[in-house]
């Protein structure tokens, strides 16, 4: 058995190696993207609104900023307050061609002393927590930024 | 007819950890504001709280819980929410029944006991509210936002931790002279490089703390003043409570991503300085005209970035100007002489209430130690959660 593997956000994030992708919408009518995903209506206050289409993001982008959590932070992130807290870098990063920054934690072991703003940097998949026993417990999945180059 | 109403009362109860209901909190500054004014709590027509969350339902309704605490009396009452820019709200609504000619006195109250530590969602399983799905998923706390922002300044414009750290020099000397701050200590650079660090770049004594506190005003409309004998009251000429433009190129929080701009071009300065710009157009004023400015702290680096958007300054230049001296007081434009959120902490729906308290006191000449000389317009700036703009205009 083990853990069951969860996204912790359904319709996200889909495949695995290099053919992991986020997921966002783009306005059919303007072209916007949105993530997260709108599946309403298009935010563009100019669109009279088109259908909102499923797009995979680009993989890659570059550094807008980044910085770390160096204490716990509170619920609802999942973290076992019996382990020491080991911060997790967090990095913003500007996506060329949707023209937008999106927000995601860095890989494991990649710390803000590893980052520059501008460089440039991969989605790749990742673990954000585990929670439960071994048998009925729930590995969350999310999406991680790497910097390319690095293979962890 | 001017747009203008009159600050008769300005009133705070202390700001620190004292452990009691937001209730006494807010009904101690409304006492203290109606004792300014020379008023009687049964002369105001109308009360507007400025709300905080107390468990369960119902949980917002500052206006009716004040009211009630000081005694119900059949005033108008009002209740708003707009996470941190709560009081500038209640300050609008305020200002805009007095306007519509709904009321002459207007209590507005705002006070919270805040939590400890970092300010977190409520419980259960949201998944559709923003504010959840960050901490859910990115552990995304506050500072961690003003932590991107600090960081990109510095990539950007070239700003140091030192830099920041004389924000907080700053501002720490300023609380010293507020006897309604929380913390009356100088700081040095030594001990905020010292402390620590809470989201890289940023250390604890660059990033607000949490605090209970109150701050209420009474506002009236000229005529009432004018019967009062009040001639020359400190005035509101100006509230701005706009929201972002489509596309915002910058995250905010609780925001896991911008917009996009691959269908819009950005249009305008970004919704801070946007903020700024609607309050400068309703006032007639510029910012060469601005004897003072309390501006939102929640880190050392904001303040800075305040600087750009209020216009004091270029883009970049923020840091120039403090080093310069400039936004210290006794320089050509102080900022947060009351101390700041930096000497007071966060109590959310109290603080744009008692940015315009600050106001109000310089503008009447009556701040004391921290008194900026010669003041006549004052602006506050401030931002809330899920796009609320924030920012008020007082003259004399």
């Amino acid at each position: 058995m083990g853990r069951t593997r969860t996204p912790v956000v359904a319709g996200w994030f889909t495949g695995e190696g290099d053919d992991f992708r986020l997921l966002g919408t783009r306005c059919a009518a303007c072209a916007s993207v949105f993530f997260p995903r709108e599946d309403g209506l298009c935010r563009n206050p100019a669109c009279a609104g088109g259908e909102l289409v499923e797009v995979p993001l680009s993989r890659r982008g570059r550094v807008w900023s980044y910085t770390d959590g160096r204490y716990r932070p509170p619920a609802p992130y999942v973290s076992d307050p019996e382990l020491p807290w080991e911060p997790r870098t967090l990095i913003a990063v500007e996506l060329a061609a949707e023209r937008m920054v999106v927000l995601g934690q860095g890989v494991e072991g990649v710390s803000v002393a590893d980052l520059e703003v501008g460089m440039e940097v991969e989605v790749v998949p990742g673990v954000l927590g585990e929670e439960g026993d071994d048998e009925s417990g729930t590995v969350w999945t999310t999406w991680q930024w790497r910097p390319t180059g690095v293979r962890a | 007819m001017t747009g203008d109403v009159a600050v008769l009362g300005a009133g705070m109860h202390p700001w620190g950890k004292w452990g009691r209901s937001f209730v006494e909190y807010g009904t101690a500054a409304a006492r203290t504001a109606l004792a300014d004014a020379g008023l009687d709590w049964r002369d105001v027509t109308s009360v507007v709280g400025a709300d905080t969350v107390r468990g369960g339902y119902p949980g917002y309704v500052a206006g009716a819980t004040f009211a009630k605490a000081l005694g119900w009396q059949g005033a108008r009452v009002t209740s708003v929410y707009a996470a941190c820019a709560s009081g500038a709200q209640a300050v609008s609504t305020a200002r805009t029944q007095i306007l519509a000619g709904l009321a002459d006195v207007v209590l507005v109250v705002g006070a919270d006991a805040a939590p400890k530590g970092f300010f977190r969602p409520a419980g259960g399983d949201r998944p559709d509210d923003p504010d959840w799905l960050r901490f859910r998923v990115l552990g995304a706390t506050n500072p961690a936002y003003f932590g991107l922002y600090a960081r990109r300044r510095m990539a950007l414009h070239g700003d140091t931790l030192e830099d920041f750290a004389r924000v907080k020099v700053k501002n720490a000397a300023a609380g010293t002279l507020n006897p309604n701050a929380r913390y009356r200590k100088t700081v040095s650079a030594e001990e905020v490089a010292a402390s620590a660090v809470v989201a890289d770049p940023l250390r604890l004594l660059d990033i607000c703390a949490t605090s209970d506190g109150g701050a209420a005003l009474v506002l009236t409309s000229m005529e009432f003043a004018r019967r009062r004998g009040v001639r020359d009251p400190v005035r509101i000429r100006a509230v701005s409570t706009v929201t972002p433009t489509y596309p915002t190129t910058v995250p905010d929080l609780p925001d896991i991503a911008t917009d996009s701009a691959a269908g819009a071009e950005p249009q305008g300065p970004g919704f801070r300085a946007s903020i700024a710009r609607a309050a400068y157009e309703e006032a007639g004023i510029g910012p060469e005209d601005l004897s003072l400015a309390e501006v939102y702290d929640l880190s050392t680096a904001l303040e800075l970035q305040w600087y750009e958007d209020l216009g004091l300054c270029d883009a970049g230049e923020g840091a120039k100007l403090l080093r310069d001296g400039a936004t210290a007081l006794g320089g050509r434009i102080p900022v947060n002489v009351s101390g700041g959120l930096a000497s007071f902490g966060e109590a959310v729906p109290a603080q744009a209430i008692a940015q315009v308290c600050e106001l109000t006191w310089q503008l009447r000449g009556a701040a004391g130690d921290r008194q900026v000389e010669g003041a006549r317009v004052g602006v506050t700036a401030n931002q809330g959660l899920f796009g609320h703009g924030s920012s008020v205009v007082a003259v004399r």
